[in-house]
């Protein structure tokens, strides 16, 4: 039986979000946390694997404490265990320190797994480092972008389409895979089932000194990479700023930039008659 | 060890000649070497790549380290990190810079984590401060910020750079640079990956990333029935749809369409703005848009400063009046 470890994130849900379409804006009271939706397809993947042939499967997420929900959802979905890496040190992680994290908690805890599972990149940062640079720490091969996966004995055939080849791989185990996009369609996880996962949680919380990370560690302090300045892209183009009843605006556009428009299309457009308005 | 000033580049060629982001990248370091001084080296793995070295060269390379052995036919993950690994601990480049293709984004971090030091994803620009570091600079928090990183210690720097983000340097015939012909080490592990098949399957070409008219939808559009007049007129106008990354996941459109750093790089005549707001990962790929006519209720959008007319109005009854007024100019 194989032996798995999903690595899942929270991720806010805001670029997602049920949106008001009356007033323009996002419904931020519903702006909570989700599971990344590529995480979301690692444990699917993981499910299915267990479904063909049995397996163990820990989902782990490093996150604060209300990261916990995603866990409750993964062992709702089928998940043996799941597990919080949380603690105060641990914030503000960049991919070098996650990964890092991650890999401390596998080599102490899952020391004999078989296949580490994770999203191909995530939708709040999207940087595609966590899986790579958590099998280089494992000292393991890896496998990104992978659409279908099918275990056997002692390694993993692999499929994917990247870079414009499409390739079948077979990989040593133990190894890590990141799952695509595109790939293994989560299931609909019944609302009664979430509730019931609720009522036994059953959660492992590891902090940093259980990990037995250095009583010198500090993730904000400790990544290669720091931010020094963030700012807001503005554009101060020298604009054309057309506003009024539709009708009006569309025959001022058409007006003033006919030309443009008709010579794009390959079209010559007729001029416009006047209105009276 | 002291590092050496130099800029690395690896040399991505899988694809080339479609993917020219090495090429694209060579550009940039060249720009980033005239305020540190060091030389802009590519790094070429393979075998008989002889043809790579030479376009590289032509295109600002300085100096060009190369593995040339049957050994590298393949690109391996496991080898090409490890070699590249190795090269950087003997030479000690300033910097690394690497083109974010599938390959390039699995490597990066790879190597990152065995030389210790950071990787900035997708950059959509790189400069160098006063201190000669490398601000890598990068969507952020969601995407309506950029933030400038830096990394102060460790080295070398490291970023991964999207194809489409830089303009190559043209062909010089002239250009010459140093060949350094580095030997395979002898103790290359075994991998542990094996490919079974490979076939090359070149994705269709987009109409989307040539078309001349593009129409963009975003949130705006309010569902997917309304985004559907899009396509009407883009009919008219004989034009390409794209969409925001909320539209694609909702599914109002396949992700074919997803225009910006996770998706398409666009260049039309004219882009055609519905409903979106202009986030950074959507914005980074419109750069080479010539002209842009943006529709939002919001007159502060960015996408609407972006802009060349912005017009103010609700963005699915301007699409019908745009329809509507086409359908009287178009000369039969
Ligand atoms: C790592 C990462 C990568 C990403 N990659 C991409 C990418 O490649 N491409 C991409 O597009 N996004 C990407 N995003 C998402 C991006 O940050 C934005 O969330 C997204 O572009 C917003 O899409 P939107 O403009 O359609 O929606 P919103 O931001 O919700 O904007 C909707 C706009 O419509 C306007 N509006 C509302 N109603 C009307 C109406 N009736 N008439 C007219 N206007 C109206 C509003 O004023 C608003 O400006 C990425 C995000 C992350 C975190
Ligand atoms: N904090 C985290 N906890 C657990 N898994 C993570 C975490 N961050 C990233 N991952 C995993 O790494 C994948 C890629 O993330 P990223 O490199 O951030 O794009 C995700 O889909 C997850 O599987």
């Amino acid at each position: 039986m194989l032996n798995i470890i999903v690595c899942i994130k929270q991720v806010p849900m805001v670029s997602e979000l049920p949106w008001d379409s009356k007033t323009g804006t996002l419904k931020r009271e519903l702006a909570e946390g989700m599971m990344d939706p590529a995480s979301r397809r690692a444990l699917e993947a993981a499910l299915q694997i267990k479904e063909n042939q049995g397996a163990h499967i820990c989902a782990v997420t490093m996150g604060p404490a209300m990261a916990q929900e995603i866990l409750h959802q993964a062992k709702a979905l089928g998940a043996d265990v799941g597990v919080l890496l949380t603690d105060k040190r641990m914030a503000g992680a960049d991919t070098f320190l996650t990964s890092h994290i991650l890999a401390r908690f596998i080599q102490r805890e899952y020391e004999n797994f078989d296949l580490v599972l994770c999203g191909s990149q995530t939708s709040d940062s999207e940087t595609a480092q966590v899986g790579p640079q958590l099998a280089e720490e494992l000292n393991i091969p890896a496998i990104g972008y992978v659409s279908q996966i099918r275990a056997k004995e002692n390694s993993v055939e692999a499929q994917r389409h990247v870079d414009d080849f499409f390739e079948i791989l077979n990989m040593d185990l133990p190894g890590l895979i990141t799952i695509d996009l595109s790939a293994y369609k989560p299931r609909y996880l019944a609302l009664e089932g979430v509730e019931k996962a609720f009522e036994n949680p059953d959660i492992r919380i590891i902090d940093a000194k259980k990990l037995g990370l250095d009583d010198s560690f500090n993730a904000l302090k400790d990544s290669p990479t720091r931010i020094i300045d963030v700012f807001s892209p503005t554009t101060q183009n020298e604009n054309r700023v057309l506003k009024g009843a539709v009708k009006k605006v569309v025959d001022q556009l058409f007006d003033e930039y006919g030309k443009v428009i008709g010579s794009a299309m390959g079209k010559d457009l007729k001029t416009h008659e006047h209105d009276e308005v | 060890m002291k590092s050496s000033k130099d800029i690395w580049v690896f040399g991505d060629y899988r694809n080339y000649f479609q993917n020219r982001v090495t090429l694209q990248i060579l550009a940039r370091a060249v720009d980033l070497a005239t305020s540190t001084g060091g030389k802009v080296c590519a790094i070429v793995f393979g075998h008989n790549v002889n043809e790579y070295v030479a376009e590289y060269i032509a295109h600002g390379a300085q100096k060009v380290y190369v593995m040339d052995d049957p050994r590298l036919l393949l690109y391996s993950l496991e080898t090409y990190s490890k070699l590249l690994t190795r090269l950087a601990k003997k030479y000690q480049p300033e910097t690394i810079l690497v083109g974010a293709t599938r390959f390039g984004q699995e490597m990066a971090p790879r190597v990152a984590k065995q030389l210790k030091t950071g990787l900035t994803a997708d950059c959509i620009d790189l400069e160098i401060n006063e201190k000669g570091l490398l601000i890598q600079i990068a969507p952020s928090f969601g995407g309506n910020l950029i933030a400038k990183i830096i990394t102060p210690v460790q080295r070398p720097q490291m970023a991964t750079v999207r194809p489409g983000t830089f303009q190559e340097l043209p062909h010089d015939y002239n250009a010459s640079g140093k060949t350094m012909i580095e030997p395979l080490p002898d103790d290359l592990p075994e991998d542990r990956i094996r490919l079974i098949t490979s076939e090359h399957r070149p994705s269709k070409k987009q109409k989307i990333e040539d078309a001349d008219i593009v129409i963009c939808g975003g949130r705006g559009m309010g569902s997917k029935g309304k985004f559907k007049k899009l396509f009407d007129l883009a009919d008219l106008m004989n034009a390409e749809v794209g969409a925001t990354r909320p539209v694609v996941y909702s599914e109002w459109i396949s992700h074919h369409a997803l225009v910006g750093q996770a998706g398409k790089n666009i260049k039309p005549k004219i882009l055609m703005s519905f409903g979106i707001s202009g986030a950074i990962q959507h914005t980074a790929a419109l750069t080479d848009a010539d002209f842009i006519i943006a529709i939002n209720k919001n007159p502060n959008a960015i996408m609407m400063k972006m802009a060349d007319v912005a017009i103010v109005a609700d963005a699915n009854q301007a699409c019908l009046g745009i329809i509507k007024a086409l359908k009287e100019k178009i000369r039969d």
